[in-house]
């Protein structure tokens, strides 16, 4: 009943001038509260989910692009730099819509269920990591006792040519893994891709003899980044610090231009994820997803179909690990466990498989839930703890609730909560992609 | 009693016997006498100089004094593995279905028991308990961690899979990963609101700790001894007496006959008359009942467990399921041991026949790479049978 | 059917946005928090949460100082999950709160890397109980102390305690973490320096199974097995080894430095060559605030501290005396956080309960005073009276 009166609303409001007045009254209250609260998370939502009524609201499409663009392009920057914790988050909201998005081809379009998708990220920070550190000169020493004051191997600048350098390696490493397996049944393949993730993660952590490729568990530190030119501090500063309301550093700046270049990237692979659910390849995807048998009967290419996913997945993967072995000028085997396989996972899970912006919802939902309302519930049941505060019908002191009741503990159960809620009560995920709408429904017609 | 003898089937109880005999002595045979060519052509390269210079002795009398022990090593840890491996493979066969969160069902099985002992300790009994006694505790503890496992396994079922019985083959498995993740962290929350202890320490009782020394070979200037301790030969028999059972259970029981005809094709099955919920139910019971009892076995193998300690034996049982070709019995039965083999024989040579370039850091992945590799050139497995492409 | 799902649904939704509700911060008047990052959730949660643990303590036991000048110190306890995304997003978190004044933590040097480089452009200390990777300080800033010993300065300690008891040869098992590798690496160097043979250099990640890993180890019958990594894994390799016929000593580092090896082992630590461990948390006899502590720590958290917990304690109870110190200079305001770190850096012989420590240039512990213990008995309540069998002072490289 509440849910049709709801729907009814929401049409009503979706037509015509009120769904513009909707999106840019959303983005003013979202830019007035986080201006005006910097520390509040409550509005940090409110500016994000911005977004998401940019996405569900009719609007004229070139409208929606120039909002668009003003929210990422300026109105964000600002917030991030006055806070630089949202913009971590944003940044750290970009690098899993990218993953998981890369996830979304193999598992949402092709059907694959990969549990080690996490290898593939992997190997593009690694590749970055060696070459532009100083690593391939430590190749002779144990991990932790090299000398200081040894030259890199590449100039920061390379940093732009190994983003392609990451593509292509990681789609070869992609094929590699995928040719020997893809033959299997989904099963089957999701416990070997567990394997492979497994393999990976345990070379990045023990590739430190004879040869010192990986610097085993210390990691690789530190790493370079691309140069950044005076002027754009300089000009930054002058056109907006008044706004923001003091000087814009350095690392604020490297912060920001990261964040720049992962949008670049999620544009291209949205458009590219777009153009392929598209397209023959899109289609034969979807073919393969639902029916093998006839999709080898209808003449498709199976094993050439998965292994393109495949290697269009791994990709994605691999640009972002480039991306973020600069960012972060370190790189270390504890960011590329199983736990980031299943977070990765149940991004694409909670959004929707197969739907775009459904993955990137995804990705937003659980990072924002992960670095910010579990952290923030937690904190607040801390101060309850240290202060003299009481629950009040049952006269429940908070400062002898016990210390393991920490919500920030317990991130496993939230992912695990996650998995078993959506599939149950949602299979689709929260934005279903329209053809798995139907596919995913129960089969007794409920 | 007469009739009860006379209806048993006595050539299902021995079969298993027979076929794990069967396995043990076949794979480390094979396993042997590569590992002794290997260790043949590797005396001739750098490798045989580095280890003469480090030990004075030769790879190959390294490699041969050493075996017997890494067998012995090799086989208790592949029946855990095959212990564990029964209880995915049998929820395989009949429901086509990998139940990841039977890695968990493990680890409950292990606390209660844990617990149990822990708790008798503290009670003061297990200190001066004969050794009669001692080991009436240890089965009071498997059976206790039995339970709890089995009847996790039967609740996890009936909330998490079995409303999504209907579904698309990927969303159980996407909730099963869900429910093991859940599980871990519930684990950890109830030991830590009850003990407020993240490890739980097996406490030492009974004869257990003992070696029974076979006896004493020579390498080089040194002796190695070679023995297998009482907690060894514990879990083996156990071990080998849960599969015997179950493989009755399976084989010559009525109950048996209805849970594989359910595993061979379910809507004829209900067609005549098998009430299939009810089978499927049981075959999580039997497989948490099993996955239970190698809990408590680990505990008593390892001493220590932790709310995660079920996440690689499991994965490791599983590839051992899926090597020996996930569905059959048997097959789980051979990949365990074969996967405990391999794992042990990996870890205690590498590092020698790599002359310390690659040690036993590799021997998970290693034992995963044999997996890929018998997945490429079988992909059913190694007892599987070619199951048709499932629409 | 499919409107009940959908209500369920949306009530989860609504339980989404009212815990987002209430994850807003505030800050009052004259309100200090001290925040410490350590992994309280996943596998290393077990050392984590007890240095979080020794930090609430020391607040709970030392912030008497500061109430009195009229502030109100609480604990923020970020949870870093041994990741370094998400310790730097809580490094970021932690920065942009005014009230903060100085962090505690990590527990991996590699999320504590790239954390501090958030901490150090924010100018906000960060003094450290469990980092031993000497990356952490060499990059020199101000902001950044650890009180704990550099893996190239325990590693060389435990190497020459072994040449001291005579050892001729030796295996080195370490567990494959930035922590045991690092010192494990340190020992091998020195041991080679100090004519020690060593058979075998393997890591292993393998918490229960060690029966594959001992199999060379007994081979090559060394005197002494080394293991760099925690008690938790030591005591159940040790234990096993002793099971497997293996008589000669055990060395390890300041992880094994926990009751908890002795409940896991048992006899067969006192048995044989002897379990010996290096530490720079002084035992009771010369310290008797530790005694203190565990007893105290044993009393409110029913548990046994674990390794690192004790530094846990002080590291805080540095950075409060450093605000009590920078708030005193500066008329009893709240300290800027520049304050904070110099007053860190400008602490001379300060008493903590795990040793007496100043800050040189860059933020290692002058002079760390080093024990090697040895395991006497088999009962974990007489772990405090572990004696002690060689101390060493040695400064840390520049």
């Amino acid at each position: 009943m509440v849910s049709s009166y709801f729907k009814e609303l929401l049409d009503k409001v979706n037509q015509g001038p009120l769904a513009y007045l909707f999106i840019v009254g959303h983005i003013m209250a979202g830019t007035f509260l986080v201006y005006t609260q910097p520390r509040s998370n409550l509005a940090f939502l409110v500016l994000i989910t911005s977004f998401l009524s940019l996405y569900f609201f009719r609007a004229d499409a070139r409208f929606k692009l120039f909002i668009g663009a003003l929210l990422a392009l300026v109105i964000i920057p600002i917030i991030g730099v006055r806070n630089i914790f949202y913009l971590e988050v944003i940044f750290q909201i970009s690098v899993f819509a990218a993953l998981a998005l890369g996830l979304n081809i193999v598992v949402g379009f092709a059907g694959l269920l990969d549990l080690g998708y996490v290898a593939f990220y992997a190997v593009g920070a690694y590749l970055w990591a060696f070459f532009g550190s100083q690593q391939f000169y430590v190749l002779h020493y144990a991990p932790g006792t090299q000398p200081s004051g040894l030259p890199f191997l590449l100039p920061g600048d390379a940093f732009y040519m190994f983003l392609l350098v990451g593509v292509i390696i990681a789609a070869m490493v992609g094929i590699l893994l995928g040719m020997p397996v893809l033959r299997l049944k989904g099963d089957y393949l999701a416990i070997v891709t567990l394997g492979f993730g497994e393999v990976i993660r345990v070379l990045a952590n023990n590739l430190d003899k004879p040869l010192n490729i990986t610097n085993g568990p210390q990691g690789i530190t530190p790493i370079q980044r691309p140069t950044m030119p005076e002027f754009a501090v300089d000009w930054f500063n002058t056109v907006f610090s008044p706004l923001i309301g003091h000087p814009v550093s350095r690392a604020d700046m490297y912060n920001l231009m990261f964040y720049l270049f992962a949008l670049m990237v999620i544009i291209v692979i949205v458009f590219v994820t777009r153009r392929l659910d598209d397209s023959k390849l899109g289609r034969a995807w979807t073919a393969v997803r639902e029916d093998e048998t006839a999709a080898i009967a209808q003449g498709i290419p199976l094993v050439r179909m998965k292994l393109t996913a495949f290697a269009v997945g791994a990709s994605f993967a691999g640009v972002m690990g480039v991306l973020l072995a600069a960012s972060r000028t370190f790189i270390s085997p504890e960011s590329f466990s199983f736990m980031q396989s299943i977070g990765v996972l149940s991004m694409v899970i909670l959004g929707g498989s197969g739907s775009i912006p459904g993955v990137i919802l995804g990705a937003a939902t659980v990072t924002i839930l992960n670095l910010q309302v579990l952290q923030g519930f937690s904190l607040y049941l801390n101060d309850l703890r240290q202060s003299d505060a009481v629950i009040p019908v049952i006269n429940f002191a908070w400062k002898n609730l016990s210390t393991q009741l920490d919500p920030a503990k317990y991130q496993k159960l939230l992912f695990g909560l996650i998995l078993i809620l959506m599939m149950i009560f949602r299979p689709g995920g929260l934005i279903p992609a329209k053809r798995r709408k139907r596919e995913v429904a129960p089969e007794d017609g409920k | 009693m007469k009739r009860f003898l006379r209806s048993l089937n006595v050539y299902e109880l021995i079969r298993p016997i027979g076929q794990l005999l069967k396995f043990s002595v076949g794979s480390a045979a094979a396993m042997s006498a590569i590992v002794v060519l290997l260790a043949l052509v590797l005396d001739r390269t750098a490798v045989g100089v580095h280890l003469m210079d480090k030990l004075h002795v030769t790879v190959f009398t390294y490699t041969l004094s050493n075996l017997p022990q890494v067998v012995i090593d090799g086989l208790t840890i592949g029946f855990v593995y095959a212990a564990i491996a029964l209880g995915y493979t049998m929820v395989y066969g009949v429901l086509q279905f990998i139940n990841f969160a039977h890695s968990e069902i493990f680890a409950v099985g292990a606390f209660v028991g844990v617990e149990l002992l822990i708790f008798l300790q503290s009670a003061g009994v297990l200190a001066g308990a004969s050794l009669f006694m001692a080991y009436a505790y240890l089965l009071l503890a498997i059976l206790l961690g039995m339970l709890a496992a089995g009847g996790l396994a039967v609740a996890v079922e009936r909330i998490a899979y079995r409303p999504l019985r209907g579904a698309s083959r990927l969303v159980p498995l996407i909730s099963a990963i869900g429910v093991s993740f859940l599980l871990q962290d519930v684990i950890r929350l109830v030991e830590g609101l009850t003990t407020g202890q993240f490890n739980r320490i097996m406490p030492t009782f009974g004869n257990f700790d003992e070696r029974v020394i076979f006896g004493k070979l020579s390498m080089g200037a040194s002796k190695l001894v070679l023995g297998i301790s009482i907690k060894s030969i514990v879990v083996i028999v156990v071990a080998v007496l849960m599969l015997v059972c179950l493989n009755y259970l399976v084989n010559a029981t009525r109950v048996g006959k209805a849970i594989r005809a359910v595993a061979q094709d379910m809507p004829t099955a209900s067609l005549m008359g098998i009430n299939v919920n009810r089978i499927i139910s049981l075959t999580f019971l039997v497989g948490g009942l099993l996955g239970g009892a190698a809990g408590v076995l680990y505990a008593l193998k390892f001493t220590r467990i932790d709310p995660f300690v079920g996440f690689f034996p499991g994965l490791k049982a599983f590839t051992a399921a899926v090597l020996g070709g996930i569905g059959n019995m048997t097959g789980a039965l051979l990949g365990g041991i074969i996967l405990g083999m391999l794992e042990t024989f990996a870890g205690s040579y590498m590092g020698i026949f790599t002359a310390g370039a690659a040690g036993s850091e590799y021997k998970d992945i290693f034992a995963f790479s044999i997996l890929i590799l018998v997945l490429i050139f079988r992909p059913q497995g190694l007892m599987g049978k070619n199951v048709g492409q499932k629409a | 059917m499919s409107k009940r799902r959908n209500t369920v649904f949306g009530m989860m939704v609504a339980a989404g946005l009212t815990l987002a509700l209430i994850g807003s911060a505030g800050a009052a008047d004259k309100a200090i928090k001290v925040a410490t990052q350590s992994p309280l959730s996943g596998d290393q949660s077990l050392t984590g949460v007890d240095i979080k643990r020794g930090a609430e303590m020391a607040l709970e036991q030392l912030g008497g100082p500061l109430t009195a000048l009229g502030f109100k110190v609480t604990l923020s306890p970020f949870d870093d999950q041994a990741n370094p995304d998400n310790g730097v997003a809580n490094a970021k978190q932690i920065v942009s709160d005014p009230a903060i004044l100085a962090v505690v933590g990590h527990y991996n040097s590699g999320v504590q890397i790239p954390s501090s480089e958030v901490y150090h452009t924010s100018g906000l200390v960060n003094v450290s109980p469990a980092n031993t990777n000497p990356k952490v300080t060499t990059r020199g800033y101000l902001e950044v102390n650890r009180i704990v010993g550099r893996d190239d300065v325990q590693g060389v300690v435990g190497a020459d305690f072994a040449a001291a008891k005579g050892v001729k040869t030796a295996f080195v098992v370490h567990d494959k973490s930035a922590y045991g590798q690092g010192i494990a690496e340190f020992f091998k160097k020195k041991a080679e320096e100090n004519k020690i043979k060593v058979l075998g250099f393997e890591g292993t990640e393998e918490k229960a199974n060690f029966d594959a890993i001992l199999s060379p180890v007994i081979a090559g019958n060394p005197d002494m097995v080394y293991f760099g990594g925690m008690a938790f894994q030591a005591a159940v390799l040790f234990k096993q080894a002793r099971e497997k016929g293996y008589e000669g000593m055990f060395l390890s580092d300041d992880g094994f430095d926990s009751a908890d090896a002795v409940k896991i082992g048992g006899k067969t630590l006192v048995s044989g060559g002897g379990t010996f461990y290096s530490t720079v948390s002084g035992p009771a006899s010369v310290y008797p605030g530790t005694a203190k502590f565990i007893e105290d720590f044993q009393a409110k958290y029913k548990a046994a501290p674990q390794p690192f917990a004790a530094q846990g304690y002080d590291s805080m109870s540095i950075v409060l005396k450093a605000i009590e110190n920078a708030a005193v200079a500066g008329k009893n305001e709240v300290p800027t956080r520049e304050a904070v770190a110099k007053a860190v850096r400008a602490l001379q012989a300060f008493k903590g309960i795990t040793g007496t420590y100043t800050f040189n240039a860059i933020g290692d512990p002058e002079k760390a005073l080093y024990f090697i213990q040895q395991v006497k008995s088999a009962d974990p309540a007489a772990w405090a009276t572990n004696p002690i069998v060689q101390t060493l002072e040695i400064a840390p490289p520049k």
